[in-house]
């Protein structure tokens, strides 16, 4: 699990939207799975097994839990508009097999409550959940995960890293972190990379960017106290 | 909501649309009304819901390209001028029968979809309105101009035959119009909540993370265009075959315009909405005709002609209302009273 941190505008989420081409960097490239993603749209990263979350939620805010989820599940069902009109036969069966993968999600991240409700009128904390387990459904090869923890409390935020952990345990997927809260990132992260002003000034485990002056210095700041607020 | 005491064991009853022995009873009900309706009902009343249907085709069709899928469109007027006047020619002219004609006068009216969506689909919102307000024009430019299409003077498509047996009445034809009509609300109703329906209201809700889930936006604004250009095409076809004339002024702008206002009162990305809006503005047109004279009888100082044009401006009346107080049409008030009727006595 690799963390990326840095301060407001170090350039955190534009290195996630590179990743799945909403962006294209105008020098260097990203290679996954040994090929380049350099000029890909993102619908065919999102083929290649590339899953992520957003910052600010961006769910299919008319649907409900459930249909977010089978939508995520896009790549992996077949079945086109005609079999759909006809439902019965093929596209029936095509619904049934994903709708048990799409309910083993909803066991993982607890939310059999508000499996039909509508996403729009769920609290914040769910939501991102619901998104969590959306990047999940598409069975991603690599996590993007962008400030999952971002205007929680404490116990939300204790249950999203529990989530998180589960999923990167149990389910061996590598998890790409952008986080802000330095307490979970130091707690549940193996590796760390710090930006500052788009530059990469630290990579290291935990503790080794705990000590390293350049990070304190450009990250946690010169004054001290104010860390704790970001 | 669900109906209070029913429970699942599996999960394809949980998906299921009849979930109670009720629904069934409700269904075949209505399907026996339908079909023994012309034993006993009026003319009026048959030809009114030959009328109904053909409109409720169009806007099934809009409703997945505008309610579902979010990308406006005033095309339909169009699409469906151009599924009537290919069935026109293939039945008059090429001595095609009917029945293959309906489902080619819909691929053909998609695929002339898809030449004007393709360019115009690359664009969202406002713009894209504009660009098939422009469709519209110069589909009804082109076909008074054609030689194929009888020019100005229309087309007189015979009427359809099986055999010897001729549906060249409103009465023998309703049951051909009522039956398309249903099966393309049962196909209609079974793309929004397969695969392809998902990914369509995920381009409505989010486009951005409907990329990243790997739904191709391009591809599938095409195919919600296609789909919705294909049921114009086939209640254009079904309507040239009723009327037996196929005219240019029947196709007009504002006939577009009523089609998107019947998705808004109805309620958009609803299916049971495309019957509401359908039946409420069709009855309130039926109404207004029905009132005009008696209006202009009672106030002579309105004059007949103000009177007979009313019909536009209760149009434009009932939607500014309808946008004011129930955004979400009248299919959402149907779900407030379905949630309140299956937990009465209790409020919540």
């Amino acid at each position: 699990m690799l963390a990326i941190i840095g301060p407001n505008g170090a350039g955190k989420t534009s290195i996630l939207n590179c990743i799945n081409g909403f962006y294209r960097p105008q020098k260097g490239g990203m290679i996954f799975e040994g090929q380049n993603l350099h000029h890909l749209p993102p619908h065919l990263i999102a083929r290649m097994g590339i899953g992520r979350t957003f910052q600010n939620i961006e769910l299919f805010t008319g649907l409900s839990v459930l249909d977010n989820l089978m939508a995520a599940r896009h790549l992996h069902l077949k079945r086109g508009a005609l079999a759909g009109a006809l439902y019965f036969g093929p596209a029936r069966r095509e619904e049934i097999r994903h709708r048990e993968v799409v309910e083993d999600i909803i066991d993982l991240l607890e939310m059999e409550p508000y499996r039909k409700k509508v996403v729009g009128l769920l609290p914040y904390g769910v939501r991102k959940r619901v998104e969590l387990g959306r990047a999940l459904a598409l069975e991603p090869k690599l996590l993007l995960l962008d400030e999952p923890m971002a205007g929680m409390n404490l116990e939300e935020k204790e249950d999203m890293a529990r989530f998180i952990i589960d999923i990167h345990e149990l389910k061996q997927i590598p998890i790409v972190l952008v986080e802000h809260d330095m307490e979970v990132v130091m707690d549940i992260a193996e590796r760390l990379v710090v930006l500052d002003f788009g530059k990469k000034i630290a990579e290291g485990e935990p503790d080794e960017i705990r000590q390293n002056p350049l990070v304190i210095r450009a990250y946690l700041g010169e004054e001290e106290g104010t860390e704790s607020n970001h | 909501m669900r109906p209070c005491g029913t429970f699942d064991e599996h999960y394809s009853q949980d998906m299921a649309i009849l979930r109670i022995k009720r629904h069934w009873g409700f269904l075949i009900s209505i399907l026996i009304f339908l079909y023994t309706f012309p034993l006993y009902g009026s003319y009026y009343f048959i030809s009114l819901i030959n009328h109904l249907s053909i409109t409720i085709i169009i806007v099934l069709g809009l409703q997945l390209v505008s309610g579902y899928c979010g990308q406006i469109s005033f095309g339909q007027a169009a699409f469906m001028a151009v599924g009537a006047y290919t069935s026109a020619v293939l039945t008059g002219k090429a001595g095609i029968s009917f029945f293959l004609a309906l489902p080619i006068s819909g691929i053909v009216a998609g695929l002339i979809g898809l030449g004007g969506g393709a360019p115009s689909l690359r664009i969202k919102g406002f713009y894209l309105a504009m660009a098939t307000i422009a469709i519209h024009f110069v589909v009804m430019w082109l076909i008074p101009h054609l030689e194929i299409t009888g020019k100005t003077q229309g087309l007189h498509p015979p009427a359809p035959q099986i055999g010897s047996f001729s549906f060249d009445s409103d009465e023998k034809i309703y049951y051909v119009i009522i039956t398309v009509m249903l099966l393309m609300t049962y196909g209609a109703r079974n793309i929004v909540r397969t695969r392809v329906g998902r990914a369509f209201v995920a381009i409505r809700d989010n486009d951005l993370a409907a990329e990243v889930m790997g739904i191709e936006l391009y591809r599938y604004k095409l195919l919600a265009f296609f789909i919705s250009c294909f049921y114009a095409g086939i209640a254009g076809s079904l309507w040239a075959h009723w009327i037996q004339v196929v005219h240019p002024e029947q196709f007009t702008l504002l006939h577009a315009l009523n089609y998107i206002g019947m998705l808004i009162i109805g309620g958009g990305g609803s299916i049971p909405g495309v019957f509401f809006g359908v039946i409420f503005l069709r009855l309130l047109d039926e109404g207004v005709m029905f009132a005009a004279p008696l209006l202009a009888s009672i106030f002579p100082w309105i004059g007949i002609a103000p009177a007979a044009s009313m019909s536009v401006s209760v149009f434009g009346i009932v939607l500014i209302l309808f946008l004011i107080y129930e955004p979400r049409g009248l299919a959402h008030r149907w779900e407030i009273f379905k949630a309140s009727y299956r937990l009465y006595p209790f409020a919540h």
